[in-house]
């Protein structure tokens, strides 16, 4: 599903963000990307999004490579991957329903369909009956199961996620990850940056650890480094 | 996507810049204004000059010419000539008046009619007063048919009041081009604000259109909004300009009215036509059109999502 083959990005200011980067993640694997903060886990998502392409080396998601992808390719591309900030990024002045909507409209999905699969995602994230709330008038923890929500509605085969549960206390943390793991058991690719150690033993996935933009450990898709059970 | 799905999603973007300019209605009503004024000065200028034209009527009424014979010519003559004049192809309409008759009017209209008895003879001439047809009267065809009434041996002089016709087209021709001038400067100038009112949205909703490229809006679908937020903004202002128009007629139609009396005239001041209105509205609709589109070609590609 997706395969970095010796990633370098060097920004235009000239700190190399990732160096000689090289893993392969299969197709409804559930990986943990790892490291301290600045490590390269936000880079390694936005190499994965295309919200950048690499200096060197060959980043292959879905079977397409996304330094020849063209422009006019990208929003599909992007239609393919579900992606939950730590921040959210939601629309503040939107409801609930218009911000999980908002993949399913700009893919054009008629109406009501859209209303079925709003419902449904909202149900998957336990938010059912908030469409019409504003997200300032939810809990951080509430507002984050709508970023989810709307990452997963289109039913994307990969879905990325930027330190999901920074700002969540542990319970709603482990909660979000379980969520994440449900996508994965019916057939999602996942792959979560976390510093959270504790909740990466927890789940006992495989792990990649990034250090300084390099791949430290779990590039290889063998046997996870710590085996737990489910 | 289906044609449904996709004019679903037309109204749904039409609705949502319809609901975003309600919302701001104080924005929305200074920047219609602007464009309104804007739309409804060359249209008042394009009214003036349709009004000029129509007012001072066909321009045949305009250039009659007077044709004096001598005084010994006989009236037979002159009656005579009168019909070979008739024959002419750019001639509508030959009237003879005899001296005698001219006399006659002179003294009863003049107010001089007792100062008049004393003269022995009458000084007047026969005249003819020719009226050529509206197709030939412009200021060639009127020099070519004085040249025929000035060759004749019998004819002493031959009047055309066709100076001030000249002036007043020259005055109108260039009222025509002052009318394209100001139309390309002011509809640059609407095209400049609502591309400038454009990019202001843009960047307000920078976030939107970040998460919406995040998600996998194109740009086609990015875009969509803010066109129609410019056709509105164009066709609002154009409406506007309308209103603008329609009111001032409505303002100026009975003072107009008065002053074509006092010339003798029963003009009534016209309002914009079908036609006009028709333009109006739609060099509105495509300037917005155009200064969106141009707005968002310039900004929006510089705006991709960051994560």
């Amino acid at each position: 599903m997706i395969s970095f083959d010796r990633v370098s990005k060097r920004y235009p200011n000239g700190r190399e963000a990732l160096s000689n980067v090289t893993f392969n993640i299969n197709t409804g694997e559930m990986v943990f990307l790892t490291g301290r903060s600045g490590a390269g886990k936000s880079t390694v998502l936005k190499h994965i999004a295309l919200l950048e392409r690499p200096s060197r080396g060959t980043v292959l998601v879905n079977g397409k490579n996304t330094s020849t992808l063209r422009a006019r390719h990208i929003p599909a591309f992007r239609r393919g991957i579900g992606v939950v900030f730590q921040d959210h990024k939601l629309l503040a002045d939107r409801p609930v329903y218009d911000n999980v909507a908002l993949p399913l409209i700009v893919a054009a999905t008629p109406l009501k369909e859209c209303d079925k699969r709003v419902r449904a995602a909202l149900d998957q994230v336990g938010l059912l009956g908030k469409e019409r709330m504003l997200p300032y008038e939810l809990s951080v923890g509430e507002q984050q199961r709508v970023g989810i929500a709307r990452a997963v509605i289109s039913k994307p085969p990969l879905l990325i996620a930027d330190e999901p549960t920074g700002n969540l206390d542990p319970d709603l943390a482990l909660e979000v990850m379980r969520l994440f793991r449900r996508f994965q058991d019916v057939g999602v690719t996942v792959v979560v940056a976390t510093h959270d150690l504790h909740i990466v033993r927890e789940f006992g996935q495989r792990e990649i650890v990034l250090d300084n933009g390099q791949v430290q450990g779990g590039a290889a898709d063998s046997l996870p480094s710590v085996v737990a059970t489910r | 996507m289906s044609l449904s799905v996709a004019s679903a999603r037309h109204v749904q973007a039409l609705l949502g810049s319809i609901g975003r300019l309600s919302r701001n209605m104080f924005a929305t009503t200074l920047t219609l204004l602007v464009i309104g004024l804007a739309l409804a000065l060359p249209m008042a200028l394009r009214l003036f000059v349709a009004n000029a034209q129509a007012a001072t009527g066909d321009f045949a009424n305009a250039v009659d010419m007077s044709v004096y014979f001598k005084p010994d010519v006989p009236l037979a003559k002159a009656q005579q000539l009168a019909a070979d004049a008739r024959q002419r192809s750019e001639v509508g309409e030959v009237t003879v008046i005899p001296a005698d008759k001219a006399l006659e009017e002179f003294k009863t209209y003049s107010g001089f009619g007792t100062a008049l008895e004393v003269l022995k003879d009458n000084p007047l001439p026969h005249v003819l007063h020719v009226r050529p047809r509206a197709e030939s009267s412009s200021p060639a065809a009127l020099e070519t048919l004085r040249r025929y009434f000035t060759a004749w041996p019998e004819v002493d002089i031959v009047q055309v009041d066709s100076e001030w016709v000249m002036r007043f087209n020259a005055i109108l021709e260039v009222l025509r081009r002052l009318l394209v001038i100001v139309a390309i400067l002011l509809g640059a100038g609407v095209l400049a604000v609502i591309g400038n009112t454009i990019r202001l949205e843009i960047l307000n909703r920078r976030a939107e259109i970040e998460v919406t490229k995040l998600v996998g809006g194109s740009n086609s679908f990015v875009r969509r909004p803010f066109l129609y937020t410019g056709v509105l903004y164009g066709l609002g202002g154009a409406v506007l300009a309308w209103l603008i128009v329609e009111a001032a007629v409505a303002v100026l139609g009975q003072p107009v009215a008065n002053l074509a009396q006092l010339y003798g005239s029963h003009y009534l001041l016209e309002g914009p036509s079908d036609d006009d209105i028709g333009i109006l509205l739609a060099a509105g609709t495509v300037l917005g059109w155009m200064g969106a589109w141009i707005s968002a070609a310039r900004h929006l590609s510089s705006i991709e999502p960051r994560a």
